[in-house]
């Protein structure tokens, strides 16, 4: 099946003060109809640097690169800012971490909600508003109609990531990229959006792309996993794959940390990874993990390639696949 | 809405009836006007007799009793020196200070706002030096220099504007510039910086992410929020304007309130500077209520406190 979103050899780009900052170092995804990716890494591995960079976000001063960059079989590597903002909040949308500043706070939520759809299907007023409320409902918020009158700041945070996510809804996007949605909110809210975003994305059959560091989000929502780290995957493949047979010392250091009820005895030491991610100033030399795993030898001092050790299910590591797969990751 | 409207107003009144207790009393804090009105060389007599006849010997709240119920009704009493109702003096001037603030700020607010948020898309640009060296130019220069150098080079050499006066349209021109470009600087400065910040917020982004097009991200989304703050300051400047315009005026023999101001309070004409005060001072809390509304228009949040 014809790829929707396709990312080839994805580089971010950064001059900075010390030097020349690499937080996307060659990352390349395929996703399908329908599909969820879910990218997964500890804070500063550059995964919302990625997203951004997809979207066409990035901040002034960043550079970015890439072998391909295609929507639909549409190529986003060289359109201008004016093209591209015909394209964001139509075919692609963003969902940001943040639900309490995201909103512009002197503009009522039907206004913000009603004018990416006014813009990009040159509607009229009421049919956007209609559409508003149905999605407001649709996203579980409660007397729709009444909210579009109210400001940003009259709301909860959980009833913002919901406008907000009605909000990247409007036109009926291809592609979501949900940029660590519920990072701020309490659990209980982020069970209840993790949900209608799952739903949702079934009954509308969007491709999605679900950023965070909670491995816990992912197991409910994920199809593929690309694990990150210092702005590279370091292991891709389906879901179970990553959850039932991971490869990379890097992913099983990650699930090692987080408890299994049932599994995990009470009272026991869950999972740490030691060390810190590395510079990402001047490129990483070698493998990235290299400082911080415990089965560093002298070949990891050059990077290895990310290839393929099953079925779609893919490694970036030194080691063989019967190597890795003998690893045991200690609680440290 | 209307609780902060009422609240303002109620605010607005507290501060113009404080300021009527303070034009009333500087009559007696520039020491016994008795004494100034009745001259050098005037007998113990001769004062006691400019006291009766003008009222002070009776008790001050019944003066300022006095004065206030007639001030509220318009009248302010004769023009010690002109000798004529004072509310005619100030009805003669007022226009033509109003009228010098008002296109001087337009002014202001014409040149600023745009040079400050083009300064703010992209800063250290070329525009940005531009808006920065004119800001501070604008700083660093004396106005009545800066009206000198333009009379001699537009009115003089040029002979496109009239040197001075108050007859028409064209006469406002140069003094215009002069007092808007005065209040440029930091309007353009609160502006840049307002927009610098405001273009870092995630609301911005969002805006984007939405596919909002660029021009209507920045005047749209970004300049509501970053001229908040401008908005109190161009008041304070149009006020400010108003009250201090009085070198202006005297460079191009204007002939306005501010330079009525300055000539009644070198002649010990108290009626004149008392009204001139006070209705100054009025308008000030009333821009002040205005730039309060006009805030709670741009910003919700401001109506809920």
């Amino acid at each position: 099946m014809e790829h929707l979103l396709s990312v080839e050899n994805l580089h971010v780009e950064i001059p900075v003060g010390a030097g020349l900052l690499q937080p996307v170092r060659g990352i390349s995804f395929d996703l399908k109809k329908g599909e969820t990716l879910c990218i997964v890494g500890e804070s500063g591995c550059g995964k919302s640097l990625t997203s951004l960079a997809v979207m066409g976000l990035l901040p002034k001063s960043a550079r970015r690169s890439a072998d391909r960059l295609e929507l639909a079989g549409k190529d986003l590597s060289n359109l201008s800012e004016r093209e591209m903002s015909g394209i964001r909040g139509n075919d692609m949308s963003m969902i940001f971490q943040e639900p309490m500043t995201s909103l512009n706070p002197a503009y009522t939520i039907g206004d913000q909600l009603t004018e990416g759809l006014i813009r990009h299907k040159g509607v009229q007023r009421s049919e956007a508003k209609n559409r508003a409320i149905s999605l407001l409902e649709k996203v579980g918020i409660t007397a729709a109609a009444s909210r579009l009158p109210q400001f940003p700041h009259q709301l909860s945070g959980g009833l913002r990531q919901r406008v907000m996510i009605a909000m990247s809804l409007m036109c009926a996007p291809d592609v979501i990229i949900a940029d660590e949605p519920t990072t701020a909110l309490d659990v209980t809210i982020q069970a209840q959006i993790l949900r209608m975003v799952k739903e949702l994305q079934a009954e509308l059959g969007m491709a999605m792309i679900f950023i965070t560091h909670d491995l816990g989000v992912v197991a409910r929502i994920a199809d593929k996993i690309a694990v990150m780290y210092a702005g590279a995957f370091v292991e891709t493949g389906a879901a179970e794959q990553i959850f039932n047979a991971p490869m990379h010392p890097y992913t099983k250091g990650l699930l090692s940390c987080i408890p299994v009820p049932g599994k995990t005895e009470c009272g026991s030491r869950l999972g740490s990874i030691p060390g810190v991610v590395p510079s990402l100033i001047g490129g990483v030399q070698g493998c990235g993990f290299r400082s911080r795993c415990p089965y560093t030898q002298e070949a990891c001092a050059s990077e290895p390639e990310l290839t393929e050790r099953a079925g779609g299910h893919a490694c970036r590591c030194v080691l063989d696949t019967s190597e890795l797969n003998s690893i045991i990751w200690e609680a440290a | 809405m209307l609780r902060f409207f009422l609240k303002r107003l109620g605010l607005a009144a507290l501060v113009a009836f404080t300021v009527s207790l303070i034009s009333f009393s500087l009559l007696f804090l520039a020491g016994d006007p008795a004494i100034a009105l009745a001259g050098e060389g005037a007998t113990d007599a001769d004062i006691e007799a400019v006291r009766i006849q003008y009222g002070f010997d009776r008790p001050v709240l019944e003066q300022y009793g006095g004065w206030l119920g007639n001030a509220l009704t318009g009248d302010f009493g004769d023009s010690y020196y002109f000798k004529t109702p004072v509310i005619h003096l100030v009805a003669e001037k007022i226009p033509i200070t109003m009228t010098l603030g008002l296109c001087a700020i337009s002014f202001a607010i014409l040149l600023s706002i745009p040079l400050g948020v083009l300064a703010a898309v992209k800063p250290n640009s070329l525009i940005d030096r531009f808006a920065l060296f004119l800001s501070v130019i604008g700083q660093a220069m004396p106005s009545f220099w800066f009206g000198l150098i333009l009379i001699v080079i537009f009115a003089v050499n040029l002979g496109w504007v009239p040197v001075s006066g108050s007859d028409s349209w064209r006469h406002f021109i140069l003094p215009t510039v002069v007092l808007g470009y005065y209040a440029t600087p930091a309007i353009m400065r609160l502006t840049r910086a307002g927009m610098l910040e405001v273009l870092r917020a995630d609301y911005i982004r969002t805006a984007r992410a939405k596919g909002i097009r660029p021009g209507k991200v920045l005047f749209k989304h970004a300049l509501r929020n970053a001229v908040i703050p401008v908005v109190g300051l161009t008041a304070v400047q149009l006020g400010f304007m108003l009250g201090g315009s009085v070198i202006i005026e005297s460079i191009f023999a204007l002939n306005g309130a501010g330079f009525l101001a300055f000539e009644s309070i070198s002649r010990n004409d108290f009626p004149t500077v008392q009204a001139l005060i006070l209705i100054f001072s009025l308008i000030y809390v009333l821009l002040t209520l205005l730039a309060d509304l006009l805030n709670a228009w741009l910003d919700p949040r401001i109506r809920e406190a």
